[in-house]
């Protein structure tokens, strides 16, 4: 139904650095989706907001400070309360034993530092489809 | 139809009574064009026309989106309930955008503040049809002022700017910014001028460049027929100087609309311009689809040989086109 993807990419907590999630912005970008790009330092109630206004197809979180296995599901739980059934893709520096207990909090994918360009647009776009698949609205 | 009737139907009772959801659906929809947003359209326009629609514009990292948020930040105070509606250029080879602008007004805008990007290729129709169909939805369902944010590159951009009923233009200290400005043709839309980042050398200069060009103008007789001349603002948009000071003339040039008559003027040009631009995208449309059929080619390859005028072949198409829809076989 949605024509050209809209996804939100922003950094949750304190950490500081924000290269990664830039070069993840052209990428998507140069795949033709537009990237809604929130930067450093985000809530997840802030992201919610901006989902619901945006009317995003999907939020990609990047993560490098360990956060991310209460930051990840918060995220996922904020959008479930807000009603908004959009898939949530992390990337960072996430260890393989955790990826299983993300997955099972409802993060729709897990990429690692070394996900090529293709492997990213691939899983956003898959998370994306697979959600309007099997969401309601 | 009747689904994408039933959809915009729901969709926009439930922002029309306050759900922000359901308004950046509607956005959404209005954006892809097609018969969905032709239906909100309709719904809409009976619900518009109250709210001031502020445009501004300017170069590339001059600090629209950052004084946008200062004024996001000071409206709701002042018990106004302000929408931003910010576009931003998209890559002309694949169509996707990155979309900048909410990331320097999220911190500073209130919570009854409502915000959206939009990308200058991410709909059918053009940015002529899809930016006042977003404008009109959140006038509709009751946001004012309105404000919309564009690059001042391109034409079009500007000619967006350029219809609001209030058009901010800003520039910054630097050699040549407001000539550069001059040279986009944003000096003739701007009712109010911004010198932003004044905390930088050079701002006594860009402030005075401006003076000189608006005296010219006032030679040339562009100065408004009620004497009204463009103020310029000094602002620093990161810390928020100049912000009340802005939102002070955006009220001041309102009241002058108002009491010229000329907020009418505005608005009728306004409805014409988007009136003539769905016209030019049906037009084109039509074209297309009479250029593809049997005819259509023939008379193209006639042109492509030699035998035939391009403007003969074009009489003749636009005759069939006529009749076409006259006799209500045209393609919609
Ligand atoms: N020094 C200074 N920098 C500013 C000021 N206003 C904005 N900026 C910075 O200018 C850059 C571009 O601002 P932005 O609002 O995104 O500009 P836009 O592209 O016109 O929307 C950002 O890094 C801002 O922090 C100001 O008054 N002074
Ligand atoms: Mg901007």
């Amino acid at each position: 139904m949605q024509d050209r993807i809209r996804i939100i990419l922003a950094k949750l907590g304190l950490d500081g650095h924000d290269r990664g999630i830039k070069v993840v912005a052209r990428i998507l970008r140069d795949a033709g989706m537009e990237v809604i790009y929130l930067g450093l330092r985000q809530t997840t109630a802030g992201i919610v907001t901006a989902a619901l206004e945006e009317d995003a197809d999907a939020v990609g979180l990047s993560m490098h400070n360990a956060g991310h296995l209460t930051l990840a599901p918060a995220m996922v739980k904020a959008l479930r309360e807000a009603d908004l059934n959009i898939p949530v893709i992390i990337g960072g520096i996430i260890p393989d034993e955790d990826r299983e207990r993300l997955t099972e909090a409802g993060v729709a994918a897990v990429l690692g530092p070394g996900a090529s360009a293709e492997e990213v647009v691939q899983a956003v776009r898959q998370a994306v489809a697979r959600q309007s698949d099997g969401g309601a609205s | 139809m009747t689904q994408h009737g039933h959809e915009a139907d729901t969709v926009f009772a439930r922002a029309l009574a306050g759900d922000r959801r359901a308004l950046g659906r509607l956005l959404s929809l209005v954006e892809r064009g097609g018969p969905a947003a032709e239906r909100i359209t309709e719904l809409a326009h009976p619900h518009s026309g109250r709210a001031h629609i502020v445009g501004i514009t300017g170069a590339p990292g001059a600090g629209k989106s950052t004084l946008t948020g200062q004024l996001m930040r000071l409206l709701p105070e002042r018990s106004f309930r302000p929408a931003v509606l910010a576009v931003d250029p998209s890559s002309p080879l694949t169509g996707g955008a990155i979309l900048g602008d909410r990331i320097r007004m999220d911190d500073l805008a209130g919570e009854s503040a409502f915000i959206r990007s939009m990308a200058t290729r991410g709909h059918s129709g053009g940015l002529a049809l899809a930016v006042p169909g977003a404008l009109r939805v959140f006038d509709a369902v009751g946001y004012d002022p309105v404000i919309v944010e564009t690059v001042g590159v391109g034409q079009v951009e500007v000619d967006v700017a350029g219809a609001a009923d209030t058009t901010v233009v800003v520039v910054t200290p630097g050699w040549g910014d407001a000539v550069q400005a001059n040279k986009a043709g944003l000096l003739e839309v701007a009712d109010i001028f911004v010198v932003n980042k004044a905390d930088r050398p050079g701002a006594a200069d860009a402030r005075r460049d401006l003076e000189l060009m608006l005296d010219l103008s006032h030679v040339t007789g562009q100065e408004d027929a009620a004497g009204y001349r463009p103020p310029i603002v000094m602002a620093q948009a990161l810390d928020g100087t100049g912000a009340d000071a802005l939102w002070e003339a955006v009220a001041e040039h309102r009241s002058h609309l108002e009491a010229t008559g000329q907020m009418a003027d505005r608005r009728r040009r306004r409805l014409r311009l988007e009136v003539i631009s769905r016209l030019d995208q049906m037009a084109q449309a039509q074209a297309a689809a009479v250029l593809a059929d049997d005819v259509g080619r023939q008379l193209l390859g006639e042109v492509e040989q030699r035998q035939m005028a391009p403007t003969t072949a074009a009489a003749r198409l636009a005759e069939r086109l006529l009749t076409d829809r006259r006799s209500g076989r045209g393609t919609g």
